[in-house]
């Protein structure tokens, strides 16, 4: 384990709501993006010279372009109900990091700049004007934010922090200050296609590695196909799906399904990518663009349905945003909703009976869930509200005997984010992210202990990434976390076609 | 004596005015901003029918606020109840002739003062006892709580203590209808409950009493979860696909 230059938090039995800590977090901020990332995005490479009248005007300008914005600098009342509800508040202590606070950040600039009790009596409505300790604040502390949304499930009118990180994090980059991590993330998605910038020849060999594998362990050729063009199904993952672990276990995964359901598919080396950093910057523009890849990818392959693996926030984005970003899907096969989940294709055969499951095989592992945010609250699946959390669930407990759920409080739509979503997944935020995972920790902990759980199971790219690298830091092994179609993978038991035999001639292509 | 009731004549034409315009202008504003993405906090429902019920669930019962926070919820529903009755029973000064059923409320709004101001005591109380809520608290929050407490107790202090000619009063209110400026008692707890809810009417759209309306435009609670049916574009959006 690297080195920890802060105290790792205690696990407790109960949650404990922690007295406040002025400026705990003050020092955290991750490093700003250079020109050459921030160029290809369309911001400027550093702060421009009047940034204070170029962030007051983009404020303006997206004030009349979102109206969650909008409504949601006016109608807090300052109730408080939220302010116990953020995992970085509770693993930090810093006030600042209550959802409240974090909103009252730009709703100070908001009040002095847009309203007329700011503008008249800004000591009395807590107004104030943008200086630069304001700004290095909204850097810190919109870059503590995962965007969510559990504080959104409490308050009363429904204000979403997320949509204020979102709109400062926005603003920060139109004035050049942009965050290293996302934006570099972004360029390199448009340069090469995914996330990671794997190269279309680097994911072809990793595929074909893994046909061999899967081929050595099961004597069943399990197809991995790229770029065909033809097929029924156009797979869109994150790129952590193709080689970190246990990511790479889900992959394996889904090629099995797809392959007992005796479907065509393929993934497409120019959409290589399922997250979509855009949504973590604000940017409309950028979300769209990263979108329409995949409209061309589909469009190019000639697809009839695209499906989504394991990924939170980018099953946020497919869900409920791709359809407005990139839609319409006019040219698709109408019978199946765009995009689906592949838990959502899995569960659909699990029920119909078209998968022999020998739970067994996960005999050796006693199961819970981490219900990732995006997909408990900002997205769904199946037909009716909720289905985001049975149907992952329904998944596991097809495929391995022993299955317990965390505390009911932290789970379903009050599930607590892992720590690391929203862009904060980076080196340079460690201690925002292992004290942000203290909520989900503690839970994981007593379940631990009190039903004997040892792996939790996650559909997210994010949550796996992060707790592979977080669990270590509270005593537990990285390797507690699995995927859910990890498990879907270890119970199939495979049916063989005739091409199994004769592996070595490849002129059955 | 006349010139105050002058004065207080005018104060309520400026201070309707203020409400009505100033909110008015809000509302529009917030119905003609786009809410560009589909972001309904889920599980959400899937029907315009299913919206409405949760829209009123919200509305009525503070769903989301029970969940988050007991006491608040209990303190805050109790004010805005006993708020709505008192709204109730004070509609027989501006109503002629005074429906039924508003008559038949009377006594109801009597204990929703008291509510009211119980209610109310006890979110104060959480802006001092709780060092999260005291460390969000902006001087603002305290006035205004400072002046719907003062307006509640003044209220009670008249029905219990020092009664006011009311049906002078309702001649006041009514004569404004017609700009006949009547004679209103000359009662200072009067007067002190009317200026202060004249500030309480001007402030309105100009402070966080904007959380009534603004929580009908919420798209978190307003939105229909059915992103996957049908296509949302936001006119702004749309001219972006237009480009090339």
């Amino acid at each position: 384990m690297a080195k920890v230059d802060f105290a790792v938090p205690e696990l407790k039995e109960y949650p404990e709501i922690p007295a406040l800590k002025m400026d705990a977090m003050a020092h955290s901020s991750p490093f700003k993006s250079k020109p050459e990332f921030q160029g290809p995005l369309g911001f400027p490479g550093e702060l421009v010279e009047n940034w204070q009248q170029q962030a007051i005007a983009k404020m303006g300008d997206l004030l009349g372009k979102y109206r969650s914005l909008r409504v949601y600098l006016d109608a807090c009342v300052k109730c408080g109900a939220c302010t116990d509800k953020c995992h970085y508040y509770l693993g930090t202590h810093d006030p600042k990091n209550m959802p409240v606070a974090r909103q009252d950040l730009m709703r100070k600039v908001y009040r002095r700049y847009f309203t007329l009790a700011g503008r008249l009596f800004p000591q009395l409505v807590g107004a104030q004007d943008l200086t630069e300790d304001v700004l290095s604040d909204w850097y810190s502390y919109y870059h503590q934010c995962s965007q969510c949304r559990r504080c959104s499930v409490f308050c009363p009118y429904g204000i979403d922090t997320a949509e204020i990180s979102m709109a400062a994090r926005e603003i920060m980059d139109s004035i050049g200050v942009g965050q290293k991590y996302c934006n570099e993330i972004i360029a390199k998605v448009y340069r090469i296609g995914n996330n990671l910038g794997l190269p279309g020849p680097a994911l072809i060999d990793t595929l074909e590695g893994l046909e061999e594998d899967v081929y050595d362990d099961t004597g069943v050729q399990v197809r991995y196909p790229i770029d065909k063009a033809g097929v029924d199904i156009l797979l869109v993952t994150p790129s952590a799906d193709f080689f970190a672990e246990p990511h790479v276990d889900g992959l394996i995964g889904y090629g099995k399904v797809f392959h007992e359901a005796g479907v065509s598919w393929t993934f497409s080396s120019y959409a290589s990518e399922a997250a979509n950093f855009g949504m973590f910057i604000g940017s409309y523009d950028n979300m769209r663009r990263l979108s329409q890849r995949i409209r061309e990818a589909a469009i190019k392959l000639g697809v009839k349905r695209i499906v989504f693996g394991e990924c939170g926030h980018a099953w946020r984005v497919a869900y409920n945003f791709l359809n407005t970003l990139a839609g319409p899907w006019d040219f698709l096969d109408p019978r199946y909703p765009v995009p689906q989940h592949i838990c959502e294709f899995t569960h659909e055969l699990i029920q119909q009976g078209k998968l022999n499951l020998d739970k067994s095989q996960n005999d050796d592992k006693v199961l819970t869930f981490h219900d990732s945010c995006n997909v408990a609250r900002a997205s769904r699946m199946g037909n009716y509200p909720g289905g985001q959390f049975d149907i992952p669930r329904a998944i596991i407990r097809a495929t391995c005997n022993h299955f317990y759920d965390m505390d009911e409080e932290t789970i379903r739509d009050r599930t607590f984010c892992c720590g690391g979503g929203g862009g904060l997944l980076t080196d340079d935020l460690m201690e925002l992210r292992v004290k942000g995972a203290l909520p989900r920790m503690e839970a994981l902990n007593n379940v631990m202990r009190e039903k004997g759980v040892t792996h939790m199971a996650a559909i997210c790219a994010i949550c796996k990434s992060q707790f592979t690298k977080v669990l270590p830091y509270y005593g537990m092994n990285m390797d507690q976390i699995v995927s859910v179609h990890q498990l879907v993978s270890n119970a199939i038991v495979l049916t063989p076609r005739d091409d199994d035999q004769d592996d070595d001639d490849d002129s059955d292509d | 004596m006349s010139f105050i009731s002058s004065v207080f004549a005018y104060l309520y034409y400026f201070a309707t005015l203020v409400l009505v315009v100033g909110l008015l202008n809000k509302i529009v504003q917030y119905a003609r901003t786009p809410a560009p993405l589909k972001i309904p906090t889920t599980p959400a429902p899937i029907t315009r029918t299913g919206v409405t019920l949760r829209m009123l669930r919200e509305v009525v019962f503070f769903e989301s606020l029970f969940r988050g926070n007991k006491w608040t919820w209990l303190f805050g529903w109790i004010f805005h109840f006993g708020l709505f009755l008192v709204t109730l029973r004070h509609l027989r000064y501006i109503l002629e002739p005074v429906p039924v059923v508003i008559t038949m409320i009377q006594p109801f709004g009597i204990y929703g003062g008291i509510a009211m101001v119980v209610g109310l005591a006890g979110l104060w109380a959480r802006r001092f006892l709780v060092d999260r809520v005291q460390y969000i608290t902006a001087r603002s929050d305290h006035l205004i709580l400072g002046l719907i407490v003062t307006i509640g107790l003044t209220g009670l202090f008249m029905r219990f203590f020092m009664h006011t000619d009311i049906m002078q009063v309702k001649a006041f209110y009514q004569g404004l209808y017609h700009f006949e400026f009547h004679l209103l008692p000359a009662d200072p707890v009067l007067l002190i409950h009317l200026l202060l809810v004249a500030a309480l009417l001007i402030i309105f759209p100009y402070s966080k009493l904007l959380h009534a309306p603004g929580l009908f435009f919420s798209p978190t609670r307003n939105q229909v979860d059915n992103a996957r049916d049908q296509r949302h574009l936001a006119p702004w959006a749309r001219r972006l696909e237009q480009q090339p």
